[in-house]
């Protein structure tokens, strides 16, 4: 079967990239571009481990069809911190202990900066709602939320 | 050396974990993550039936499709005889554990592994696996562990015979083995008592459910050397078993630790390795294998389900003078369950002079059970706190009470046979008396659940390394696959023993070739014994450093102390020398003796015991049955928290998947015996909006056997949440809830029962 | 003598007829196993592999370097794992 040329904007940068036509956008960013910080859980769109923004709506990419990224501007966890300097919700992570194995923690990021670029003052419950598709089997979520709900206060320039 | 009185500078705080901005930049190497030049890409054909005998296998057709490589079956791995060895995570038989990675006669349960591809993409694998031409003679399955146990049940093994009973059976059973532990006079016991409660309880076997699925690369080159990237929470593991299931030689295999996405206890053991190795030796490439969610749970191990009873008898001033259980637990296809630790550990809180529990270890058509946090513990302490609990309602006693009244201390003696020594559980039933969860007024229609649970801990073989690097920074090596934060505490402790600050030592988790043996991450043993090994290294290194800075000044070595990371002579007979650091030792190691390092490896015994007890409110909603969970905290004796931070992330972790253990977690099979919900969405764990902040308590009673104090912590706060929770739900609505989940409609069911 | 304990839980009291308890001469855990051997065939290597033991309360999953006091409890159980 021929492959598809697909031409989509990733991490800013203007991309092409040949997928088969059943791929799944996460194995052309890990199998095709080479993006591996987007993971495979479930592959269902259940566990959320590969969630990506595709013009800023977030999105599970194990649901989408990489022929679909054509012209769209997609956001990896790789495009999150810029160059050196990283974004605060990663670095309220870290402060936060928010992970333990991390293999939840890409798509967690991501999940975390649409639900901010949407509602820059969630309430807990709202962040919990908002998370709720991603899943994290080490954290039991204290963390993880604690890390939001002070990323959040940071970006609306409350603390420090 | 001990520290456990000194006043210390890096232990005990909470910096940033070395390997924290790889995780949270997206650019940690799991298991899946990397690729080798001209790799292929291998699948596993798996039995879609519960229980059949294999009548023949034919790969032609799937051998011709094109991109196809290699295909093979269970004649392309050697035959191996039963031999029991205690090389993982409990016993294991390899016999078993090569015909659980690639069946031999019978598939045991449906996503049993019987051939594999390997093939130039995943398409044509999965189109090749297709083509694997399979014959089956489908046989009487069963799945419940009662009905293995039944006179009539189809047997698995025709060379099971019960083990632990006298004389051995004549005929082959579903029971591989009958455990009993008595201490006293049960009837005694019983006749004494002068009020008795008695409870049946029920438990699902539930996955560990890391998010990263099973996954490895291998690629076996001409000359027989072999390497393997995989995650998993003992790489050595890896190497052994794949090395037996193969009859290859340990020292022809070299496994690189990825980075694991969670393990629980299910990490440690091998699916794919094996298969991934003999396909690339059969293909002549390499080859990556990748477990999909569904062969997760169809194909690899959960713990045990069970049913538990258990009798209890007291006195009228709360005196548990009898204590009786029995246990059967579902070991999968092969014999295994945590039978043994489930029989210690129901009782193993409390001073009990009268004790009788009698366990089972049965196996049916379902994946091979494999540890998961506490193997056993959570499911036998269940059952125990329910019947505690009822037996303090019947007393009209405060839980509290009755538990501190019973608790176990320093002296008593288990059931199982030895001393509690250095245990902190009456600080921890202290720590749940003052804290104001307990104490909080209960709003209207809550109920508020309290349980305990114990997990021995362990220790173990461990090897560690430290460098001091030619500019004076440091690094340090284990052979622990880091799980939740190890490289953060081991770091930590060289950090802190060097005298400088965390920032100075990086922490690697080295591959098989490059460090001592390590046994597997788990057992709740890193921080505890390759804590103690890299403590050890550390202070060899320092009377390394004070022999140096003695040569450099041409004094005694005992004229010289090590302080916040500088040699100083020691006192002003020794001369006025100005310190010198790390740095500056160092930059003259060449001079000095040259290359300044230590390894130590240690098979550190002594892991202190741990003991735990939650607090949880809950508001039952009458219409749904659904449970929610209004308030946690878990308070636990962490002997000393290393880094705070991620003591409570374990403490949090392992609450909440007891929450989902509780409430939502379950296997569900149809008549066939196919499980019905192999995936995230039916397989329910707990999300974010399922659960409350988890209050994490550290009480620290040191454990004098550990340099700094600590305990293992990951495997205690599992054991209560599922009696905690239940009985919080007795508070609720005046029923008691026996069998897990406890989901909405069992608990609808119950109220409407109640009338 | 040291006191040997078996935790029944071992499923070896098939080794020792149903012999729960027993002294031994031993003032080192390799003795120990000799001796264990001696008595009960079988016992001494199952105790090697496949168990722990706990001196005087404390668990041992090894035990090689231990001395033995006369008086010693001993109790034989199943070795530990952990998830």
């Amino acid at each position: 079967m021929a492959k598809q040329h697909v031409t989509a904007t990733i991490n800013g940068e203007e991309s092409e990239f040949l997928c088969e036509t059943q791929q799944t956008m996460l194995d052309v960013l890990r199998d095709v571009v080479g993006l591996t910080g987007s993971k495979e859980g479930c592959a269902s769109g259940d566990c959320g481990a590969c969630s990506i923004l595709v013009d800023g709506t977030l999105v599970c990419s194990c649901l989408m069809l990489g022929v679909e990224a054509q012209g769209k501007s997609i956001t990896t966890i790789e495009g999150i911190a810029q160059g050196d300097h990283l974004h605060p919700i990663q670095q309220k992570f870290l402060e936060h202990a928010a992970l333990q194995c991390g293999f939840c923690t890409p798509g967690l990021i991501v999940a975390t900066k649409a639900l901010l670029d949407e509602n820059p003052n969630p309430t807990e419950t709202e962040a919990r709602y908002w998370l709720a598709g991603n899943l994290c089997r080490c954290t039991g979520y204290d963390k993880v939320i604690r890390a939001v709900m002070d990323a959040a206060a940071v970006m609306r320039g409350e603390a420090a | 050396m001990n520290y456990i009185d000194s006043s210390l500078k890096v232990v005990g705080t909470r910096p940033i974990r070395p390997d924290g901005v790889d995780k949270v930049t997206g650019r940690a190497v799991f298991s899946a993550d990397t690729r080798a030049s001209g790799m292929l890409w291998g699948k596993i054909k798996r039995s879609p039936h519960a229980h059949a005998r294999i009548v023949s296998i034919d790969t032609s057709k799937a051998e011709a499709l094109p991109g196809v490589r290699a295909v093979l079956t269970s004649k392309d791995f050697p035959v191996i005889a039963s031999e029991e060895a205690f090389v993982g995570e409990g016993p294991m038989n390899f016999r078993d554990l090569s015909d659980n990675v690639m069946a031999r006669n019978k598939v045991l349960y449906e996503g049993h592994a019987l051939a594999a591809v390997a093939a130039t993409s995943q398409s044509i694998a999965d189109r090749a696996l297709e083509l694997i031409e399979v014959v089956y003679e489908v046989l009487p399955h069963v799945i419940d562990v009662e009905d293995a146990m039944a006179e009539n049940a189809p047997v698995l093994h025709a060379d099971m015979f019960t083990a632990g009973v006298n004389p051995k059976p004549s005929k082959a059973s579903n029971i591989a083995k009958v455990v009993t532990f008595k201490k006293g006079d049960i009837d005694a016991g019983f006749a004494e008592a002068e009020v008795i409660v008695e409870g049946s309880y029920t438990t699902q076997p539930v996955h560990q459910a890391y998010i990263e699925p099973h996954a490895c690369l291998a690629t076996y080159n001409p000359d027989g050397q072999i390497t393997i990237h995989a995650s998993s929470q003992g790489h050595f593991m890896i190497r052994a078993y794949t090395a037996k299931l193969l009859g290859i030689d340990m020292a022809n295999i070299r496994v690189n630790p990825a980075e694991i996405g969670g393990g629980f206890g299910g990490k440690t053991l091998i699916y794919l390795e094996p298969v991934a190795v003999a396909l690339s030796r059969k293909a002549g490439k390499s080859v990556k294998m990748q477990m999909t969610r569904e062969e997760v749970f169809r194909g690899s191990g959960p713990t045990s389900g069970a049913t538990v009873t258990v009798k209890l008898g007291a006195k009228k001033d709360g005196t548990i003078v009898a204590a009786q259980q029995v246990l059967k637990f579902q070991a999968g296809a092969y014999a295994g369950s945590p039978i043994g630790p489930g029989c210690m550990c129901g009782f193993a809180m409390y001073d009990l002079p009268n004790v009788d529990v009698v366990g089972y270890d049965v196996v049916s058509n379902r994946p091979k059970v494999a540890a998961y946090r506490a193997p056993g513990a959570p499911i036998s302490s269940f059952a125990v706190e329910c019947a505690v609990d009822d037996l303090a309602v019947k007393l009209g006693m405060d839980p509290l009470t009755l538990r501190e009244k019973n608790a176990a201390k320093n002296g008593t003696k288990t059931h199982y046979g030895p001393t509690h020594t250095n245990i902190g559980f009456e600080q921890v039933l202290a720590a749940v008396k003052t804290h104001p969860h307990w104490s909080a007024p209960l709003p209207a229609g809550q109920g508020r659940g309290l349980a305990v649970g114990f997990w021995f801990n362990i220790g173990g073989e461990s090897s560690a390394t430290v460098h001091i690097n030619e500019d004076g920074s440091v690094m340090a090596a284990t052979g622990s696959p880091d799980i939740g934060g190890s490289r953060a505490s081991i770091g930590m402790m060289v950090a802190e023993v060097l005298g400088v600050p965390a920032t100075r030592v990086r922490t690697i988790v080295a591959d098989t070739a490059s460090i001592g043996y390590t046994f597997v991450t788990g057992g709740s043993r890193v921080t505890f014994a390759t804590g103690m090994a890299a403590t050890q290294a550390a202070e060899k290194v320092v009377d390394e450093l004070k022999r140096r800075a003695a040569q450099t000044w041409d004094i005694p070595v005992d004229a010289v102390e090590w302080k916040d990371g500088m040699a100083y002579p020691a006192g002003s007979n020794a001369g006025a020398f100005e310190p010198l650091d790390l740095a500056a030792l160092a930059l003259k190691q060449a001079k000095t003796g040259g290359p300044i390092n230590a390894e130590v490896s240690v098979n550190a015994q002594g892991a202190g015991a741990g003991f735990g007890a939650h607090i949880c409110d809950v508001e039952v909603d009458k219409e749904t049955g659904r449970v929610e969970i209004k308030r946690y905290t878990a308070i636990q004796d962490v002997g000393k928290a290393i880094h705070p931070s991620y003591v409570e992330g374990q403490i949090q972790g392992g609450a909440a998947q007891g929450i989902g253990w509780a409430l939502s977690e379950e296997y569900i099979y149809n008549a066939k015996g196919l499980m019905e919900n192999p995936g995230f969405l039916d397989y329910r764990c707990p999300v974010a909006s399922d659960v409350p902040m988890i209050e994490a308590v550290l009480v620290e009673v040191p454990n004098p056997r550990h340099p700094f104090g600590a305990r293992g912590v990951g495997e205690v706060p599992i054991v209560p949440p599922m009696a905690a929770i239940s009985n919080a739900i007795r508070g609720a609505i005046g029923l008691r809830m026996p069998d897990l989940p406890m989901s909405p409609p069992k608990v609808r069911a119950a109220i409407d029962a109640a009338g | 003598m040291p006191k040997v304990v078996l935790s029944s839980g071992s499923a070896s009291n098939q080794l020792t007829g149903g012999v729960t308890e027993f002294e031994v001469e031993a003032t080192t855990f390799r003795r120990l196993i000799i001796e264990l051997e001696r008595r009960f065939p079988g016992l001494g290597h199952q105790v090697e592999e496949s168990m722990a033991i706990a001196i005087d309360g404390e668990i041992y999953q090894d035990a090689y370097s231990v001395e033995l006091r006369p008086g010693s409890e001993i109790v034989l159980i199943p070795k530990i794992g952990g998830g």
